[in-house]
């Protein structure tokens, strides 16, 4: 006798193990935050409104999402493909912005080693890079099995528990966002 | 008795020549009852290994001054013994035995994620298999099992020890949570109809209870080993002084997890022991709801404590009484569970198999081990203790008078399910005997080596008064738990050759997992009974009601 979807059941869990993960590692990015009195820190090294523009595309992205799930629900696989596709492009955006912000700091000899700072910064967006890659890796496998007429609406709730993860890594990003970029302006 | 069946491949090891595919199918299984009993092999192998390792230390320690272990070496046994005993052993015994009775318990043919299941196994094997390959890399880990900063970071731990160390303990923790989220899932879903809640076995109370532990209190972990990898690999300075980090927050963050993982620990031995005691004393637990209850307010407590493991850091006295009065609340919700299996005993007509010989060595020996619990709650007396053999013997106490003598109680309990034959009751009173003897023999004196100022971890000591005779006492008690092992091993192979047909149900036992065949087949209920109480099978036993 079932209950719960098992797929939604077991990614709630998931998720919610992660949620502390990221509450460690956000908890040291604060506690630290005022331990770096010189050289880098956000408010000298980052560049916000850059990220913006990629934190919207990433936050597009559960919307996308959210479209493709309804259309794989009516079996319009077509549009399901279609809006995949896009959260997939959008979330790759996002990885992109972020390798750009990296390869940036790396550049101004900005790196783990360096400070305190440097350490906390790519800890955290780091391990949230990561999440999101895994989720791409997820998307993908979605879609090529979507392409391959293997994944219909009786899968739904496969697609239902990568979705859950996807919209959480998002809200995790707007946590980091505010706290590591949206501080810098205030 | 050969007509009865072994579970099979069980018995492989002793065969000529193991065909290939019998192997593969170990190794390919997602069967829950079978991984079950890869996580039991496993714990067994790496208990041998650390038991070995215990020996070492006490061998080094059995006469003042002596030098059979270098300094060096001494370290690594230590830290060895530790992160086995609590990573390799105890968490995965109990998960094993979860893993295998769980959906039993339930009336499930499997657990929600069978596939899940084998991934949490063998991940959680090549945790164990990277943090004994430190020593093939020629060093080690050696700072303890808690592994405190700055010693664990790369100034003063300069080989690779310390990073096998903690990508082991990510490869046991992803398994571990993988593990906890099939537990709760299987548990959500997959109770038979008529099983709610309030007749869920106690044993399976206490795993939903863990589960739910493991995914709040493993994360930490996981994320403070992130944090000191990247110290180490990458050069940053978390946990050094050096670049304006925190050792403390290491203490902090690792304690965060050390604490409930204590609980991780005891919790599925609570099960095992409420599960146990009803059954031999034919009478059902006293006080149902307080026992499942209890291990809630256990669980929540549990994660508001961790800083009485840091009262020697200097905190400052607010944060010392705060953390020493919510160390002292947890007595309340155990000690309510110590009284409810008294009182379950209590007029019964009790069987003392050795099974039930075993839960009661955990009432009196985990009682004696929670007392000296709640004297490191009181601050000062732990300023006193800390660090000395007085929390090596406290310890010891709970985890192994504790966690293992439950552990031993269900091996005994359940071996029968599992194997379709008794274990001998004349070698489980010989193992019964030497292991309690022996672990007393080891431990009770170690208190007052700790009393008398013994910090713990160092190789070698002065000849004080006593302390060499102290020594020599807990070494002698050593190698009788050894013996103690051997003759459980023994008893293993003998009865599983040719030990007594079980049965389904030898105990007279009332939850479900005894109202399918021992073995259980690959799908495991052919009909499960109905179920119209937390007894089912007294129940079916006995349609017009009667009770006790």
């Amino acid at each position: 006798m079932k209950r719960f979807d098992t797929a939604k059941l077991a990614m709630s869990v998931f998720i919610a193990s992660e949620a502390v993960f990221f509450a460690f590692l956000i908890a040291a990015y604060v506690y630290y935050y005022g331990a770096v009195v010189q050289g880098p820190r956000a408010s000298n090294s980052l560049d916000p409104p850059r990220t913006l523009i990629f934190t919207v595309c990433l936050l597009s992205s559960s919307a996308t999402l959210w479209r493709a799930e309804r259309h794989l629900a009516a079996a319009h696989n077509r549009a399901f493909r279609l809006w995949l596709g896009a959260t997939i492009l959008l979330g790759a955006l996002f990885i992109f912005g972020q390798a750009l912000e990296y390869t940036g700091l790396i550049a101004k000899s900005i790196t783990p080693a360096r400070n305190l700072f440097g350490a906390t910064f790519f800890t955290l967006t780091g391990f949230h890079g990561l999440h999101v890659l895994c989720g791409l890796i997820s998307l993908s496998v979605v879609l090529v099995l979507a392409f391959m007429r293997s994944f219909g609406p009786r899968e739904i709730s496969g697609l239902g528990a990568v979705s859950m993860y996807w919209h959480f890594v998002d809200a995790v990003w707007i946590v980091i966002f505010s706290l590591v970029y949206v501080t810098v302006w205030i | 008795m050969s007509d009865v069946p072994i579970t099979p491949g069980l018995l492989d090891a002793d065969f000529p020549a193991p065909s290939e595919s019998r192997w593969l199918e170990w190794v390919a299984t997602v069967d829950h009852k079978r991984i079950g009993i890869l996580y039991l092999v496993t714990t067994l192998f790496f208990f041998c290994l650390g038991g070995i390792e215990a020996l070492l230390i006490r061998v080094q320690l059995a006469w003042p001054g002596n030098s059979f272990l270098s300094p060096e070496m001494y370290n690594q046994i230590f830290t060895m013994h530790g992160t086995t005993m609590v990573f390799l052993v105890v968490v995965p015994l109990l998960l094993g035995l979860a893993n295998y009775l769980t959906p039993l318990m339930i009336g499930a043919s499997d657990m929600a994620l069978p596939r899940l299941n084998a991934f949490s196994f063998w991940v959680f094997l090549f945790g164990g298999v990277l943090l004994y390959f430190s020593f093939v890399s020629g060093h080690a880990p050696s700072a303890g099992w808690f592994s405190y900063a700055p010693l664990s970071e790369k100034g003063f731990s300069t080989r690779y020890g310390l990073d096998y160390w903690a990508l082991a303990l990510l490869g046991i923790g992803v398994g571990t949570i993988a593990t906890a989220i099939n537990l709760i899932v299987t548990i959500v879903n997959l109770r038979t109809e008529g099983l709610t809640i309030r007749r869920l076995p106690l044993f399976v109370w206490m795993v939903f209870v863990n589960s739910f532990l493991i995914i709040f209190a493993l994360p930490a972990l996981n994320a403070s080993l992130v944090m000191l990898l990247i110290d180490r690999q990458l050069n940053a300075h978390f946990f050094t002084q050096l670049g304006g980090g925190s050792p403390i927050l290491w203490q902090h963050y690792f304690w965060s997890f050390g604490h409930p993982e204590v609980y991780i620990m005891v919790l599925p031995a609570f099960g095992i022991i409420s599960e146990v005691i009803p059954v031999f004393s034919r009478k059902p637990i006293f006080g149902y709801g307080f026992v499942a209850a209890s291990t809630v307010a256990i669980a929540l407590l549990s994660i508001g404590v961790w800083a009485h493991h840091m009262f020697a850091v200097g905190l400052g006295h607010a944060w010392d009484y705060a953390f020493g009065a919510s160390s002292l609340l947890i007595a309340v919700p155990t000690g309510v569970k110590v009284f409810n299996w008294i009182a379950t005993m209590w007029g019964g007509s009790i069987r003392f198999t050795t099974s039930m010989l075993f839960a009661i060595a955990f009432l009196f020996t985990f009682t004696i081990g929670g007392l000296s619990g709640v004297t490191f709650a009181t601050v000062p007396i732990d300023w006193q203790v800390t660090d000395s053999y007085y929390v090596v013997a406290h310890m010891h106490y709970v985890l192994f008078g504790g966690t293992l003598f439950g552990v031993m109680a269900g091996i005994y309990y359940w071996f029968p399910k599992m194997s379709g034959r008794l274990l001998s009751e004349r070698w489980g009173a010989v193992h019964f005997w030497l292991m309690f003897i022996g672990f007393h023999l080891t431990f009770f004196i170690q208190h007052f080596l700790g009393l008398d100022g013994m910090p713990r971890r160092v190789y070698t000591y002065p000849d004080h008064p006593g302390w060499a005779m102290m020594n020599l006492t807990s070494t002698i008690g050593a190698f009788v738990i050894g013996i103690s092992v051997l003759v459980l091993l023994t008893n293993i192979v003998v009865s599983l050759r040719g030990g007594e047909p079980a049965g389904d149900n030898p105990w007279n036992a009332w939850t479900l997992e005894w109202a399918t065949t021992s073995p259980p087949p690959e799908h495991n209920f052919d009909a499960v009974p109905p179920v119209h109480g937390p007894r089912p099978l007294w129940d079916l036993a006995h349609p017009q009601g009667e009770r006790a």
